[in-house]
């Protein structure tokens, strides 16, 4: 008896489906893009966004809070005042922790959009999702206009998140509510 | 061969579960409710851009390349996902399927498994069968929670629980998870967090489906609101992805369409909240074993017909129920399957390629032919030229019988809204879809219709501009 694989094979050759037209990419793959776009789009999403000059700065407001900080986070981010978890951390540290500090890879101005990929200052998913507030920091040059420019920039077999506005749902009576089971708060610093 | 479970074992036909439903005024006014207010947002969500067409174009054509060489392109996404340490897994039939996935499950010793929605699992009766062998499978999404924990069956493709309103969740919620909550929306999804929180954090072992899978990196993608799929996808230390052969892209960049596409035709967002990519396995970060099951379950042989294959598009966004006459007014449970509404008139019929089953065969007759699903699809489906061309089969296999009588007269009526209209407002309407056989009987020349194996013309405009001017 011939595998499952073969004869799905065998059953799909069969069928005979005629070469497809070529694909016309007819629409738009930049976009106006631009910091006050992606403020704009960010804040839709009832995130919270900052536009600052200084991260150092812009951390004080975490004083007292015991909040995550992945590899490769600029030693200038983490100011006296906090109590700064690193890893090696247990999930259930992870779920005790007040929040988490990142950055991002890529962030998208047309739909208010980070994306993590696992580097720098990102850490592993897991770091991103248990604590209940994420601040996410994005420099100008890392935000793309599109999602095409974004897609291109990112390396897809890097474990990506994308991520736009805070943990929602939209099932009951199909009306928006945040927080379900991500990070309840989302605020990103635009540097 | 074992019945393909896309549809639910005694489900009567079309007709008959209409009119059932039609006698439930809280049914419909739920989803006339929800419906209305997401057409609305979709509309506004698809406004905003000036290159929607041309993404559609390019929808279409990259999912009719994928059809065409689905052979190759599935080859290419076993080697990529292998390449980084994935297992790939090919079912032809709903219970191969199942039979992988809980032999997964049993060389893991997991007798309970956490869940993010899927719709291929739903599709092959997944839980059900882990549940016969001993293994628990949790939902995790809010809405799939809420049908599970309501011994209840899904009515919508994105939100299963699109049938319960607010009061209708707390009552369930509270019986079943032994908790005091208000009805307010927020708080209802506070229950669930707490209700779930546990289960994320011990659970070793997780299934999901697929949104995407990208060919020619082995890239998976998931798209989700909650977070219940972030949570899925990276605690556990198995992760199981079960999806349909046909969810492929050939390459990274043909994302950039989709992830355009989905949102905004599903929950009119201009992005929905995560969207997690993963590439086999990834030392140190998210589940260290991976195993994507593939499944056929009536897809190849949906692709043998030309007319038909074009459902094979279709990347589950539920934008044509939201707008369907038909689907508002019977709910989505009427169509005795996971996949309801305009699609699920010509999908599930073809996954269950059985003409002469009556519930699979009475469903292309379930719509009006108005052509507003066609106008939303995201991939240009053209449900009504699909809807058209199973009927004509399924008249040509049955022949005049009385069901196909019935049912050929079914849809004549929901064609034309004043008839459909002035048969609800009389009381005949249920009366009528409750008469299989008895036609003569009814005021209108049903048999004008069925007395010729000609398929009725596509949509009367009058339908459709009835329904924006009254509904939209
Ligand atoms: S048929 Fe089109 S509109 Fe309907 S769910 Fe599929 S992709 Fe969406």
């Amino acid at each position: 008896m011939a595998s499952a694989r073969e004869e799905i094979l065998q059953r799909i050759r069969d069928a005979k489906v005629p070469p497809a037209r070529p694909v016309v990419r007819g629409y738009d793959r930049t976009g106006p893009g631009g910091v006050e776009l992606f403020a704009e789009r960010v804040a839709d999403y009832r995130a919270i966004v900052h536009t600052v000059t200084s991260v150092p700065d812009a951390l004080k407001a975490l004083a007292g809070k015991r909040i995550v900080a992945p590899q490769g986070v600029p030693h200038e981010w983490l100011i006296d005042g906090v109590t700064w978890l690193r890893e090696p951390l247990s999930i259930e540290e992870l779920d005790r922790a007040d929040g988490v500090l990142t950055g991002c890879a890529v962030a998208i101005a047309d739909t208010g959009t980070i994306v993590l990929d696992g580097g720098e200052a990102q850490g592993r998913r897991a770091l991103t999702l248990l604590p209940d507030y994420h601040l996410c920091v994005v420099r100008v040059d890392q935000i793309a206009a599109s999602v095409p420019e974004a897609l291109q920039r990112l390396e897809p077999t890097r474990p990506l998140t994308f991520i736009s506005g805070p943990s929602a749902t939209s099932d009951i009576e199909l009306n928006r509510v945040e927080g379900v089971h991500g990070p309840r708060t989302l605020e990103v610093l635009i540097v | 061969m074992a019945r393909n479970p896309v549809t639910w074992l005694g489900s009567p036909t079309f007709p008959k579960a209409a009119k059932e439903a039609l006698q439930d005024t809280q049914l419909r006014q739920n989803l006339r409710k929800a419906t209305g207010t997401i057409r609305g947002r979709r509309e506004a969500a698809v406004a905003e851009m000036t290159d929607w067409e041309q993404l559609r174009v390019a929808g279409e054509q990259i999912k009719d390349d994928v059809l065409a060489r689905l052979d190759t392109l599935l080859v290419q996404l076993e080697e990529s996902v292998t390449a980084r340490g994935g297992v790939v897994h090919w079912a032809r039939d709903a219970e191969e399927a199942n039979r992988i996935v809980l032999d997964l499950c049993r060389a893991e010793q997991a007798d309970e498994v956490v869940k993010v929605k899927s719709m291929a699992t739903a599709e092959i009766g997944l839980n059900e069968a882990l549940e016969a062998g001993g293994v628990h499978a949790i939902e995790t999404d809010l809405a799939e929670l809420i049908v599970q924990l309501g011994d209840d069956r899904p009515s919508h493709i994105l939100v299963p629980a699109i049938h319960r309103n607010r009061s209708e969740i707390r009552e369930i919620f509270q019986r079943r998870m032994g908790v005091e909550v208000s009805d307010e929306p927020a708080d209802l999804a506070e229950a669930a967090r707490v209700y779930l929180r546990e289960k994320f954090l011990t659970t070793r072992v997780a299934i999901s489906g697929a949104n995407f899978a990208v060919a020619d990196t082995g890239s998976i993608v998931v798209l989700e609101s909650e977070g219940n799929g972030r949570m899925c996808l990276t605690l556990p230390e198995t992760l199981i992805t079960v999806m349909g052969i046909e969810k492929l892209v050939p390459t990274w960049q043909d994302l950039e369409v989709f992830l355009q596409l989905l949102p905004r035709s599903s929950t009119a967002e201009r992005m929905n909240p995560y969207t997690s990519v993963w590439t086999g396995v990834t030392p140190g970060d998210g589940p260290q074993r991976f195993h994507l099951v593939l499944i056929d379950n009536g897809r190849t042989a949906t692709l043998t017909d030309s007319v038909g294959r074009q459902a094979l598009r279709c990347i589950r966004c539920s934008a044509c129920l939201n707008v369907c006459p038909v689907y508002e007014r019977t709910g989505g449970k009427s169509y005795g399957s996971v996949y309801p509404g305009p699609i699920g008139a010509i999908l599930t019929p073809q996954l269950v390629g059985d003409l002469h089953d009556p519930q699979a065969a009475s469903l292309p007759f379930a719509s009006s032919l108005c052509g507003a699903c066609f106008e939303v699809c995201p991939v240009r489906i053209d449900i009504p030229s699909v809807l058209t061309h199973l009927r004509a089969e399924v008249v040509e296999a049955k022949g005049r019988t009385a069901e196909s009588v019935a049912m050929a007269a079914a849809a004549w009526m929901f064609r034309e809204a004043s008839r459909y209209e002035k048969a609800q407002k009389a009381g005949s309407l249920a009366r009528f879809l409750a008469r299989d056989g008895k036609i003569t009987s009814l005021p209108w020349p049903g048999s004008k219709w069925t007395s010729s194996r000609d398929v009725p013309a596509p949509p009367a405009e009058s339908f459709r501009a009835w329904w924006r001017k009254n509904r939209g």
